[in-house]
């Protein structure tokens, strides 16, 4: 979706606030909270981290813009627990119980297991039955599409004519993922884009720009 | 938009908005208290145990962080085989170190070399190697950045103080996918010998993400 996350390109956001390296991992003890409820309500399994993003990118602009990080993720949260039908509104808001939790059949995650379960991940590689259309080198386009689902082809890239550098094998295809629609993995390639076919003459003619694409992303150039 | 630390000592002042600074101070509040609620609602639902959300917290406030980084660029400056099986499978040589696991699923080292420089970015959020860089900071993660990398990374290079040749290729790597990025730098010179403790001293988190150069061992306090 053509959301407020698609920030590549974009102007008037103003300088880069960096720090040298000294920045606390978190700025508020509310940061730590939000940051760890969301990783320990996302080890239960009611929803994937593409539903996560496309539920943070879906927080209006105007909001998403005006938000700092974990905000976005708090309220991302809430609209996920909404919809999974764990909380309610007005348990949100009170901060107490109003109905009956949604039996999960399992226990909240214990201090003792989350080493193994950040350990572990999530690896998003798939066994793919059908071979690669693409092979390291190839020209390639990306194509142009402006879906209102979810997607990881940014504006700024499509249309742009490109090449293979890397083949990742199958991987979960977020665009379906993100709505329930299955994993469906595709082939995941890094394409290489040239600053001047992207962004145009003003580049710098040595200057490239990668993405990660999945093949039906990409049309043979 | 990122502008969270404001009142919290780091050295940033923002002058054209100290206006809006007692709005933001009730808001933040606000949130606090939001996030509040919502871990009692959670607790007492029995959907997350607090022991397990400070156990989350204390691991990536001290346990993973741009340190693990730091001994991979070492190992791979001190020991060409290991560079080597850098290149060829990042995944399994970053791995080998023990750094495995959630947001390193799928790893590429990009190395830094005399015609090339690599920077690392993700313009539809906020993707970041995890095992070996720890949580992103905030710059990383807000609109100035995420805008600017893609389109003008010299410029955004200059105001971390990098300044590259005109014939130097800038390559920059949006994060779009699963797979993460971990910038190998330039290995400074007056290093040779060095054991790679002393070595990982030199690498700092941005020189990683490709904001940032391996310091310069004259300017680092033996």
């Amino acid at each position: 979706m053509n959301g407020a996350q698609d920030l590549g390109g974009q102007h008037g956001f103003g300088p880069i606030e960096h720090d040298e390296d000294q920045e606390p991992v978190f700025h508020h003890e509310w940061e730590k909270r939000a940051f760890a409820m969301t990783l320990a309500m996302g080890f239960l399994g009611q929803w994937n981290i593409d539903k996560s993003r496309h539920t943070r990118e879906s927080i209006r602009p105007a909001k998403y813009l005006a938000s700092s990080y974990y905000q976005i993720w708090t309220e991302g949260l809430i609209r996920l627990m909404l919809d999974a039908g764990l909380v309610v509104p007005g348990e949100v808001h009170i901060g107490h119980k109003e109905v009956t939790p949604r039996d999960l059949h399992r226990e909240p995650v214990r201090a003792h297991e989350v080493a193994a379960i950040l350990s572990r991940g999530g690896p998003a590689s798939r066994d793919i039955a059908n071979g690669p259309k693409f092979a390291i080198g190839d020209r390639v386009t990306a194509i142009r599409m402006n879906p209102i689902h979810h997607t990881r082809l940014p504006r700024y890239l499509r249309g742009c004519p490109g090449e293979i550098v890397l083949h990742h094998g199958g991987h979960v295809f977020p665009d379906t993922n993100a709505h329930g629609q299955g994993e469906n993995p595709q082939h995941l390639y890094t394409v290489r884009f040239a600053a001047r076919d992207v962004w145009g003459e003003h580049a710098n003619p040595r200057d490239f720009v990668h993405a990660d694409l999945w093949e039906s992303y990409l049309a043979a150039a | 938009m990122g502008h969270d630390h404001h009142d919290h000592g780091t050295g940033h002042h923002h002058h054209d908005h100290d206006h809006d600074h007692d709005h933001e101070h009730s808001e933040l509040s606000e949130t606090a208290l939001r996030v509040r609620a919502l871990e009692s609602l959670l607790v007492e639902k029995g959907y997350v145990d607090p022991a397990a959300l400070d156990e989350l917290i204390e691991t990536y406030e001290t346990r993973v962080g741009p340190r693990n980084g730091a001994k991979v660029v070492a190992k791979a400056w001190a020991n060409p085989e290991y560079m080597d099986w850098l290149r060829k499978d990042a995944t399994a040589a970053i791995a080998d170190l023990s750094f495995i696991g959630r947001q390193g699923e799928h790893m590429v080292a990009l190395e830094n070399t005399p015609g090339t420089h690599n920077m690392v970015v993700c313009t539809l959020c906020s993707c970041y190697p995890w095992p070996v860089l720890g949580l992103p900071p905030v710059w990383y993660k807000s609109p100035p950045y995420r805008s600017r990398a893609v389109a003008n990374p010299r410029g955004v290079l200059e105001e971390f103080g990098v300044y590259l040749p005109e014939t130097t290729s800038v390559r920059v790597w949006d994060s779009t996918a699963e797979v993460r990025y971990l910038v190998i730098p330039r290995r400074p010179k007056g290093t040779e010998g060095w054991p790679e403790e002393r070595l990982a001293s030199l690498v700092t988190r941005n020189s990683m993400i490709g904001t940032g150069l391996a310091l310069d061992p004259a300017k680092v306090k033996p």
